[in-house]
C-alpha cells in the first residue's frame, strides 16, 4: 500500500498506510489501554478508553487509537493532560456502571481514579459493553447467537428474545474474550450451561474415559466447517495426548522410526 | 391537444384559483375540510370548472392556518375554518370584495391586510425555496414544471459538464443544510473522484429534532425539486442510484414523493437514459424506524443496508467508503433544492445571497413562546432578532423575551445580549450554540433553563445508540445531575460534575449526536449559571417551573377576585370570592401554574 510518515509522541517514523495506530503505539512500546479491543477481531471504537490527540493542519482532536488509520500527516500524543483526563472520566463511567467487575476498579486505580463521583448501579451485573462476545461470536466464529438489543441506555447483549439460543454452539470463545467475567459458563456433569445466555448444551463424553468434554453442536459445527472426517474418533483431548504418548514411546530417537510411527498413527485415523 | 398545450391550458393567466394550505399545521385545524368544502360550494353554484381549487404545501404561516389564497387577486385569508367558506365565495369569487373578518389584524393596530406581500411576517422574509409551495399542488409534476421546475436538470445534462456543475456548486458556497454545514461542492468532488462504482446519492430526510419541520415542509410540498437536486448532483458525481431515507414518521412525505418519483420518471425525468441521453438516475425511499440517531451520515447508511441505525468513526469518509462501502454522497432536504436555483439563477447571483462564509438562505421552523410560529426563510447573516421580533412579531403575549433555542438537541440557548447575533454556520457556534438545520424556539421569563438542559439531555439519553462510553455513560450521569437540581437535591459539586461530564462527552463521542449532546447544558451553563445555583444554593426555581422548588401564591394587592383562577385549578386549590383575595391551598397545588396562565392582573406570584 505504501509507507507513509508520521509522529508518534513527538517520534517520527514511516509505516504502511492504513494501519491501526493502536498496533503502531505499541509496537514501539507505548502504553495505551484497551477494554474492547482484540487482536483477532475488527477495531469497535466502543470503550473510548484507547483514545489519543491526533492533530492534522490546524485542527487537534481526541480520536480512539484502535480505529484510527495512519495516513499521510497524522501527527499523534498519546499521553497528553487532556488524553489523561478522558481515560479517567471513561474508567469512573465505566465503574460507576459495573461495580462488580473488578478489572475495571483495578484499572480505574491504575489510571488514577479513586472511586466513581456517580451512584453505582447495581442492575446490569459487569457488562460494559464492549460488544467483544458479539463480535467474536459474528466475525470469528461465525454462528451470530448474540447481538446489541435496544438503544443508548437501554442497550444489552442478548439472544434473541432473551430466551435459549438454539444456534449457540457452546464453544465458550464470548468466556473466553469478555474482559470482565460477565459472561459466565458452567460444565455440570454432561451439560454446558451458559447461564449468561440461558443457554444449556449436551455434551459428547469421551469415548475413552467417558468425560464430558465437548457440546454435540460444536462438534457438529466443525465437522460441517471441517469435513466429515474430523472427529471420528470422539476421544477427549486429555486420553488423545495419552495416546498420541503412547505411540511414541513405542519408538526410539531414531528419526525414520518416528515419522514411521506418525504415519501409521496417522494412518490409524484413515 | 400536446402535453404543452394541455398544461398551459390547465395553468390559464389569470385563471381563478383558490389555494388551500395543506401544510401539518393547517391540516390539523381542518385545511382538507376547507378545501372539501370549496370544492362542493363551487360546484352547487355551478363554478366547478371556472374554479380551480389546489391544496398546496405548507405555506409558512401556521400560526395563521387554515390559510387560504384566491388567485388572481392574491388575496389570502387566515384561520379559514370550513363554515367560512360560503361567505367567501359569494363575497370574494362571485362578488369582488373582501371579508374583512377572516383577513389578517396588524398586531396593536386596527390595520387589515390581506396581500401576503404586506403581511411583516411575509415581507421580512427572503422565500428563495419555499414560496414555491404556494404555488403548487405537490401531486402535480406539471404544477411543477409550470414555475420553472425541471429546467436547471435540463440545463445541466444538456448543456453543462459535470465538472463544471460541482465548480458552480462550489463557488456558489452551499454549505450543507443538515446543521453540519460542510461546503457541498467540496463534498461533491471528493466523491466525484472517490474510486468504486456505482456510487451513490442520498437525501438525507430524517429530520429528527424535535420541532423542526422545514423538511417535513420540502418534502411534503414541493418534492419534486428534491428529486431534481438530486439528479442533478448524481449527474455531477457520476452516480446512478440514489436514496431518499425518509423518517418513519412522514407517511405523507413518503407518499408526495413516491407519487412524484412516478410522474418523473412517467416524463422520462428520472430513470433510465433520461431525457433521451446516456445519464440514468433511479430513486428509491427507504423509510427508518423512529430512530434519531438515523440522522447522522454512517448510522443512516447502515439503516439502509439493513442495520441497526449505529454511527462508526469517520476516519474514512463516506464519500470514500459509504453505503455498501462505496463512495457515497449524502446531503441534507433543503441542500439538495438549492441546486436547481444554483443552476438556474448562476453560482455569482446565489452567492450575493447571505454572509461571508454562509451564502445563501436558510429556511427556519419558528415556534415557542412567539407570536407568529411557522416556518421562514431569510438570507444567512440576519440577526435573530429580527426574526423573532421583525418576522415573529415579539414574544407570545407580549411576556419578557428570556431565550432563544438554536439547532435542536445538538443546539444552545442564547441569551438576551446576543440577540444581535447574525444568524449563519459560525457566529452561532462561536457564541456556544450551532444553527442547526434550523429549528429554533423562542422563550420566555416563564422558562426554566435548566429544565430546558434536562428536557433535552433526556431526550438524547433514549435516542443514543449506545455504542460507547462517553454518549451512553456520560449522558445517563447527565440526565441524573439535571434531575437532581430540578428536583431540589442537588448541590454545588452537581453542577460542576455536570460541566465537567458534559465536555468529556463533547469530546470523547465517535459521532455528532455524542459530540453536540451537552450543548443544551453547557449552553445554558455558560449563559444562566444563577439558574443552576439558584436550584441548588437557594433551593429556588426562579421560573416558577420546577415543581419541588416553587411555591404558588397570589399577591392580594394585585388580585382583583375575577375567579379566572378558581376556574383554571385542576385540584380545586384555590378559594375565594368576589371582592375577597384569591388564596392558594400549598396542601392542594401541584404546582400546574395554570393559575398563572389564566390570571389577566399578574397576580399569581412563585417564589
Amino acid at each position: 500500500m505504501g509507507l507513509v510518515k508520521t509522529i508518534i509522541d513527538v517520534k517520527e517514523i514511516e509505516v504502511e498506510r492504513d494501519r491501526w495506530a493502536l498496533d503502531v503505539a505499541r509496537e514501539m512500546g507505548i502504553y495505551i489501554p484497551t477494554l474492547c479491543h482484540h487482536p483477532a477481531l475488527q477495531p469497535y471504537g466502543a470503550c473510548r478508553l484507547c483514545v489519543v490527540e491526533v492533530t492534522k493542519g490546524k485542527g487537534t482532536w481526541l480520536a480512539t487509537s484502535c480505529d484510527l488509520p495512519i495516513r499521510e500527516g497524522l501527527s499523534i500524543r498519546t499521553n497528553t493532560p487532556e488524553v489523561i483526563k478522558s481515560r479517567k472520566m471513561t474508567i469512573e463511567l465505566l465503574w460507576a456502571r459495573a461495580p462488580a467487575a473488578e478489572c475495571i476498579q483495578r484499572l480505574a486505580k491504575e489510571l488514577g481514579v479513586e472511586k466513581p463521583r456517580f451512584s453505582l448501579r447495581d442492575d446490569l451485573g459487569r457488562c460494559i459493553l464492549c460488544g467483544l462476545c458479539v463480535r467474536v461470536c459474528n466475525e470469528l466464529i461465525g454462528v451470530s447467537a448474540l447481538s446489541f438489543t435496544m438503544r443508548g441506555v437501554e442497550r444489552k447483549v442478548k439472544t434473541p428474545f432473551d430466551r435459549a439460543s438454539d444456534i449457540c454452539i457452546g464453544c465458550n470463545a464470548c468466556v473466553a474474550v469478555c474482559p470482565t467475567g460477565h459472561v459466565v459458563s458452567v460444565d455440570k456433569g454432561a451439560v454446558r450451561d451458559i447461564e449468561t445466555w440461558k443457554t444449556k448444551l449436551e455434551m459428547v463424553r469421551c469415548e475413552v474415559c467417558g468425560r464430558a468434554y465437548m457440546p454435540v453442536k460444536e462438534l457438529e459445527y466443525l465437522q460441517a466447517k471441517l469435513g466429515e472426517q474430523t472427529f471420528l474418533e470422539k476421544v477427549c483431548p486429555m486420553c488423545r495426548k495419552s495416546q498420541t504418548v503412547a505411540c511414541l514411546e513405542d519408538v526410539t530417537a531414531n528419526k525414520e522410526d518416528i515419522e514411521c510411527a506418525v504415519s501409521e498413527y496417522r494412518g490409524m485415523k484413515n | 391537444m400536446s402535453d404543452r398545450e394541455r398544461m398551459q391550458a390547465a395553468r390559464k393567466q389569470g385563471k381563478p384559483c383558490v389555494t388551500i394550505c395543506g401544510g401539518s399545521g393547517c391540516r390539523a385545524n381542518r385545511g382538507l375540510e376547507v378545501a372539501e368544502a370549496f370544492r362542493n360550494i363551487l360546484k352547487k353554484k355551478l363554478l366547478g370548472e371556472e374554479v380551480d381549487v389546489r391544496i398546496t404545501g405548507c405555506q409558512g404561516f401556521c400560526a395563521q392556518g387554515p390559510l387560504v389564497v384566491l388567485l388572481p387577486m392574491d388575496t389570502l385569508y387566515v384561520s379559514v375554518t370550513p363554515e367560512d367558506v360560503e361567505e367567501i365565495v359569494t363575497t370574494s369569487i362571485e362578488g369582488d370584495s373582501i371579508v374583512e373578518r377572516l383577513t389578517y389584524q396588524l398586531p396593536g393596530t386596527k390595520k387589515r391586510i390581506f396581500r401576503e406581500s404586506d403581511m411583516p411576517f411575509y415581507a421580512n422574509q427572503h422565500r428563495l425555496i419555499i414560496a414555491k409551495n404556494r404555488q403548487m399542488d405537490p401531486h402535480s409534476i406539471d404544477d411543477y414544471i409550470a414555475v420553472g421546475g425541471y429546467g436547471s436538470l435540463v440545463k445541466a445534462i444538456t448543456i453543462m459538464e459535470p465538472d463544471e456543475i460541482i465548480d458552480w456548486v462550489e463557488k456558489s458556497g452551499l454549505r450543507g443544510r443538515g446543521g453540519a454545514g460542510f461546503p457541498t461542492g467540496r463534498k461533491w468532488r471528493a466523491c466525484r473522484q472517490a474510486k468504486g462504482y456505482p456510487k451513490y446519492v442520498l437525501c438525507n430526510g430524517d429530520e429528527g429534532d424535535p420541532g423542526a419541520f422545514m423538511d417535513c415542509s420540502i418534502m411534503e410540498g414541493n418534492p419534486h425539486s428534491v428529486l431534481e437536486g438530486m439528479a442533478i448532483g448524481a449527474y455531477a458525481i457520476g452516480s446512478n442510484h440514489g436514496y431518499i431515507y425518509v423518517r418513519y414518521e412522514y407517511p405523507l412525505a413518503v407518499e408526495n414523493l413516491r407519487i412524484a418519483i412516478n410522474q418523473a420518471q412517467e416524463y422520462g425525468l428520472l430513470g433510465d437514459n433520461i431525457l433521451g441521453t446516456d445519464f440514468s438516475f433511479n430513486i428509491r425511499i427507504s423509510r427508518g424506524a423512529g430512530a434519531f440517531v438515523c440522522g447522522e451520515s454512517t448510522a443512516l447508511m447502515a439503516s439502509i443496508e439493513g442495520f441497526s441505525g449505529e454511527p462508526r468513526a469517520k476516519h474514512i469518509h463516506t464519500s470514500e467508503k459509504g453505503l455498501f462501502g462505496l463512495p457515497t454522497n449524502l446531503n441534507n432536504v433543503e441542500t439538495w433544492v438549492n441546486v436547481p436555483v444554483i443552476i438556474d439563477k448562476g453560482w455569482q447571483w446565489f452567492a450575493n445571497i447571505g454572509s461571508e462564509n454562509s451564502k445563501g438562505t436558510k429556511v427556519f421552523s419558528l415556534v415557542g413562546k412567539v407570536k407568529n410560529t411557522g416556518l421562514v426563510e431569510v438570507p444567512m447573516g440576519t440577526a435573530l432578532r429580527q426574526i423573532i421580533y421583525d418576522i415573529g412579531g415579539g414574544v407570545a403575549g407580549n411576556r419578557r423575551f428570556k431565550a432563544v433555542q438554536t439547532g435542536g438537541p445538538s443546539g444552545g440557548c442564547l441569551p438576551t445580549n446576543e440577540l444581535d447575533l447574525p444568524v449563519d454556520f459560525d457566529r452561532l457556534t462561536e457564541a456556544g450554540s450551532m444553527m442547526g438545520s434550523g429549528g429554533m424556539i423562542v422563550m420566555d421569563d416563564r422558562t426554566c433553563m435548566v429544565e430546558v438542559a434536562r428536557y433535552f439531555t433526556k431526550f438524547l439519553t433514549r435516542e443514543s445508540c449506545g455504542k460507547c462510553t462517553a454518549c451512553r455513560e456520560g449522558l445517563l450521569r447527565m440526565d441524573e445531575l439535571l434531575e437532581k437540581i430540578t428536583c431540589g437535591r442537588g448541590c454545588a459539586e452537581d453542577v460542576g460534575l455536570l460541566e465537567e461530564v458534559g465536555v468529556y462527552v463533547q469530546t470523547n463521542s465517535i459521532c455528532g449526536l455524542g459530540k453536540t449532546a451537552a450543548n443544551p447544558t453547557l449552553s445554558t451553563l455558560k449563559y444562566f449559571k444563577d439558574e443552576y445555583i439558584a436550584h441548588v444554593v437557594s433551593r429556588r426555581c426562579p421560573a416558577g417551573i420546577c415543581s419541588q422548588l416553587t411555591t404558588f401564591s397570589i399577591d392580594g394587592a394585585k388580585c382583583k377576585a375575577c375567579g379566572k383562577c378558581i376556574k383554571s385549578c385542576p385540584v380545586e386549590a384555590v378559594t375565594g370570592g368576589k371582592k375577597v383575595a384569591h388564596i392558594i391551598s400549598q396542601d392542594k397545588c401541584i404546582k400546574c401554574g395554570a393559575c398563572r396562565e389564566v390570571c389577566p392582573f399578574d397576580a399569581v406570584v412563585t417564589m
